[in-house]
């Protein structure tokens, strides 16, 4: 037996139909598509990633990339499904229609993002990485240089890098030092060596154009001085045909942990070619422009990984019989009863559920946000909307990335010695879901993102934008009889994030250190509270359609919202006392005393 | 140049377990997953390759049934195919309606190959080619897992209980596929959004003047019964006598 993976269609349709179809019909009218497109999208783009990428995930895990005279040739049937992948178009989801795109919902293009996660998430990286790099270019570049590039890379014709890091720097950028010198022709010539690169070299795409972070001769110190280059392999005439090789090559790739289907390299830059994007010293700017979706496309991977594990769990709980359930046998035709009989698996599947479809609502609303904060015209709308991105897209990469983790080892969990052989392909989805919480900002890093920046800029707008609708959504449903399971828990969990949220905010002012410490447990706990008011929605629509659900598909809505209000979100109750407690315990703990127990 | 139809019926997907309606009166389609019937989808991808190879220059996708229908309409135009024809009619149509209201289509539109599964995974028919091919007097070539075509002739391989029959026979032709014909395409991102814009012609089971009044009737559905819980003999003559007397088998 292998992993288990059927694309939810059934609940992407649902919150497409029922839960963000309040707001997204204006995104529809925009761009000129209907929801039984999204949906006939979604069926098709279900098929791909269940008949090709499923199935050689865990066989390009095992054989994984390798290097070898400067080239990194990827595992056995990633060809294949590269090309099967971009001749029909799945690169350029939203990509401008200009460049040859769709330019469809960004949502939409969360939900294939997730699917793709769930099926093979090294897979995933190699069109992941060059969408990061169109929009890096789309927002930054010329429009020579958009002409030239865009439309290849929405082809999949060439792929995309992004080259941060260096060995001496990976969070603080400021240390770069990759020098670009500029030429007379206007270009400039890049020497440097850059570390951690996804994808930096491979034999999927006919040309890789590297986005690089340098410094010019004369830049400023730190982080200010740094700008943003594109280096293409190959360097391409003007006509987009292919030119000369440029001199940068792939020293090594990465022995890793896990997403081994994907190269992770060391890129050398030897005077190499490459071209100004956006201002200079501004590379740091144009970073950000695009951090937001990166980060958000992270915490998506996150999400796929607990996907998948739920999916192999589930049906390994239902088909491992061991022992007999302790309440009278159940299947008493067998020689034992499905393990899912008991409490504590029982437990743990509605743990990897409820997070998972929760975090999917969650995602899907702030995807919508991206998307009317792109097309809204007045004022107000468009800046809740990118205050709601802004503020969620730290929680989101963070939270759901940790969910991946949690996920895929209760998978490991569920399936006992079976989950920790290689056999099955389950201690693989640990393995690979283990990068999510690291890269593209570590979730440390994405804590005090939410607690030292988004918190108290704009002085507490962005925060607004959560507290006063959660706040409005309370005040119109207090009396729901429905919602009687619910509501008070919600409130409950508001009420603590309000009490919280004060507390870190005057505790901030008097000691960074205060804050930063509590930052990673108030980020869960914003979580926690968040999908717990989409899990209140969820039922408040559920109760609605309970006339019309010969499945028992809005019915086990309501039942898994239970769950979820009743066993997780009361951990915000001890992230409550924790954080109240301040940092003193641990910021002020001697320095010295760490080491007491061994050192001689 | 060519003409190419192709019949497409949209069924419960091959994935979904079906569940029989609790009156018997036939298999639940509510809100289950419904797709184009497989080797439709065979019929389309070939149709489809017989046009990339340019011979022929329209690709025409019908469908016969309720107003969904024209979801698997846009699934044969996502995937390659210019135009639709929605023939509206109730669901359940026996092949015979099928064909007669398919023979009106040929009459209207006049391809010259018409291309359609071998069967359907739903009622598993395996009629309404055969009974086209007569009503238009036209050769049929039924099981097809190769298809060639060389001016008006087309040279077909068929799957047969004896193994692979290779036919000849003559334009225009009725063709029924087998899943071994081809592997069918995925739809291209770009083709689903085209498709939208694709033309889908309505018609009635009325407008074409055919009656389509069941001539079965259905008296019960029901789940096949559970296999029983074997039971271990002790000797050949034990087995025997239970085979004789309880079972009733020899």
């Amino acid at each position: 037996m292998v992993q288990i993976y059927k694309a939810p269609l059934k609940d992407m349709k649902f919150l497409i139909r029922d839960f963000i179809n309040s707001e997204s019909n204006k995104i529809y009218k925009n761009s000129n598509i209907e929801q039984n497109d999204l949906e006939m999208i979604l069926d098709e783009a279900a098929k791909l990633c269940e008949e090709i990428l499923l199935p050689i995930n865990q066989s390009g895990d095992i054989e994984g990339c390798k290097l070898e005279h400067g080239i990194v040739s990827t595992p056995k049937g990633f060809k294949e499904a590269y090309k099967n992948f971009t001749e029909n178009g799945w690169q350029g989801v939203s990509v401008n229609e200009k460049y040859g795109g769709q330019n469809l919902p960004y949502f939409l293009n969360m939900f294939l993002d997730e699917m793709i996660s769930s099926s093979n998430m090294s897979f995933g990286l190699y069109p992941g990485l060059t969408s990061n790099a169109i929009e890096a270019i789309e927002k930054n570049a010329s429009e020579d240089i958009k002409n030239l590039y865009l439309p290849k890379l929405a082809s999949g014709e060439w792929s995309g890098t992004m080259n941060l890091t260096e060995p001496q720097c990976g969070t603080d950028l400021g240390l770069t030092k990759t020098m670009a010198t500029p030429q007379k022709d206007g270009s400039y010539k890049l020497t440097g060596t850059k570390i951690f690169i996804t994808c930096g070299e491979h034999d999927l795409s006919k040309n890789i154009i590297h986005l690089v972070l340098a410094k010019t001769p004369n830049a400023p110190k730190g982080i200010k001085g740094i700008s943003l280059f594109i280096v293409p392999k190959i360097i391409p005439n003007s006509d987009g045909t292919l030119g000369e090789n440029n001199s940068l090559e792939c020293g090594s790739i990465e022995k890793k942990m896990g997403i081994n289907a994907s190269p992770t390299c060391v890129m050398h830059y030897n005077e190499a070619t490459g071209w100004l994007i956006g201002d200079l010293n501004k590379g740091m700017k144009a970073m950000f422009i695009m951090m937001n979706g990166a980060r958000l496309m992270v915490g998506v991977q996150g999400l796929g990984m607990a996907e998948i594990a739920y999916q192999s769990a589930l049906h390994y709980a239902k088909e491992r019989l061991q022992g007999r359930s302790l309440n009278g046998s159940k299947s008493l035709d067998k020689q034992a009863d499905p393990i899912l009989v008991h409490p504590e698996i029982r437990k743990n599947l509605l743990k990897i559920k409820t997070l998972t479809e929760g975090l999917r609502g969650l995602m899907a609303w702030t995807g919508l946000q991206v998307d009317i904060a792109k097309i809204e015209k007045d004022k107000f709308n468009k800046q809740n909307a990118d205050d709601w991105v802004s503020l969620m897209t730290p929680i989101i990469k963070s939270f759901a990335t940790d969910v991946g983790c949690e996920a895929t080892n209760l998978a490991v969990q569920i399936y006992g010695g079976h989950g920790y052989i290689k056999d099955h392909g389950i201690e693989q989805l640990v393995r690979d879901a283990r990068i999510a919480p690291i890269y593209e900002g570590t979730n440390g890093i994405q804590a005090l993102d939410l607690v030292g920046r988004k918190m108290p800029m704009h002085t507490g707008r962005l925060l607004k934008s959560f507290f006063h609708e959660v706040k409005e959504y309370i005040e119109k449903n207090s009396f729901n009889y429905n919602l009687k399971d619910f509501m008070p828990l919600l409130i409950k969990s508001y009420t603590r994030l309000q009490q919280v949220t004060a507390f870190i905010a005057a505790e901030g002012l008097k000691d960074p250190d205060e804050a930063a410490g509590a930052a990673v447990d108030y980020l869960k706990m914003f979580a926690l509270v968040s999908i717990g008011y989409v899990w209140t929605k969820y039922a408040e629509i559920s109760f609605n359609k309970l006339n019309n659900d010969p499945e028992g598909f809005y019915k086990a809505k309501i039942e898994s919202g239970k769950y979820y209000m009743t066993k997780l979100l009361p951990e915000t109750g001890s992230l409550m006392s924790s954080i109240l407690s301040g940092a003193k315990s641990y910021n002020k703990y001697n320095d010295e005393y760490f080491d007491l127990g061994f050192k001689i | 140049m060519m003409k190419i139809l192709v019949a497409v019926k949209r069924v419960i997907d091959y994935n979904v377990q079906i569940r029989v309606k609790s009156d018997g009166s036939g298999v639940e389609t509510e809100n289950v997953k419904m797709s184009m019937n497989p080797p439709d989808e065979n019929a389309v991808e070939e149709a489809l390759r017989i046009k990339e190879s340019g011979k022929a220059e329209e690709v025409i996708v019908l469908s016969i049934g309720n107003e969904k229908s024209q979801e698997t309409i846009r699934t044969g135009l996502a995937m390659g195919a210019d135009k639709g024809i929605f023939v509206k009619a109730n669901d359940n149509c026996e092949p015979l309606s099928i064909a007669k209201i398919m023979k009106k289509i040929i009459e209207k539109e006049k391809p010259q190959i018409v291309l359609m599964g071998k069967q359907a995974i739903d009622d598993d028919c395996n009629q309404t080619g055969q009974m086209l091919s007569a009503l238009v007097e036209w050769p049929q070539a039924t099981f097809a897992s190769k298809l060639e075509i060389k001016d008006s002739t087309l040279f077909v391989t068929r799957e047969i209980d004896e193994g692979l029959e290779k036919i000849e026979i003559n334009l225009p032709a009725v063709i029924t596929c087998d899943l071994r014909l081809n592997e069918p395409r995925y739809a291209s991102l770009p083709n689903i959004m085209k498709a939208k814009k694709k033309p889908i012609e309505t018609l009635s089971a009325e407008d074409l003047e055919i009656d389509t009044s069941p001539r079965i009737k259905l008296i019960k559905v029901e789940e096949p019964s559970k296999r029983k819980k074997g039971i271990m003999v002790n000797n050949v003559s034990e087995l025997v006598q239970k085979l004789k007397h309880e079972a009733k088998v020899i």
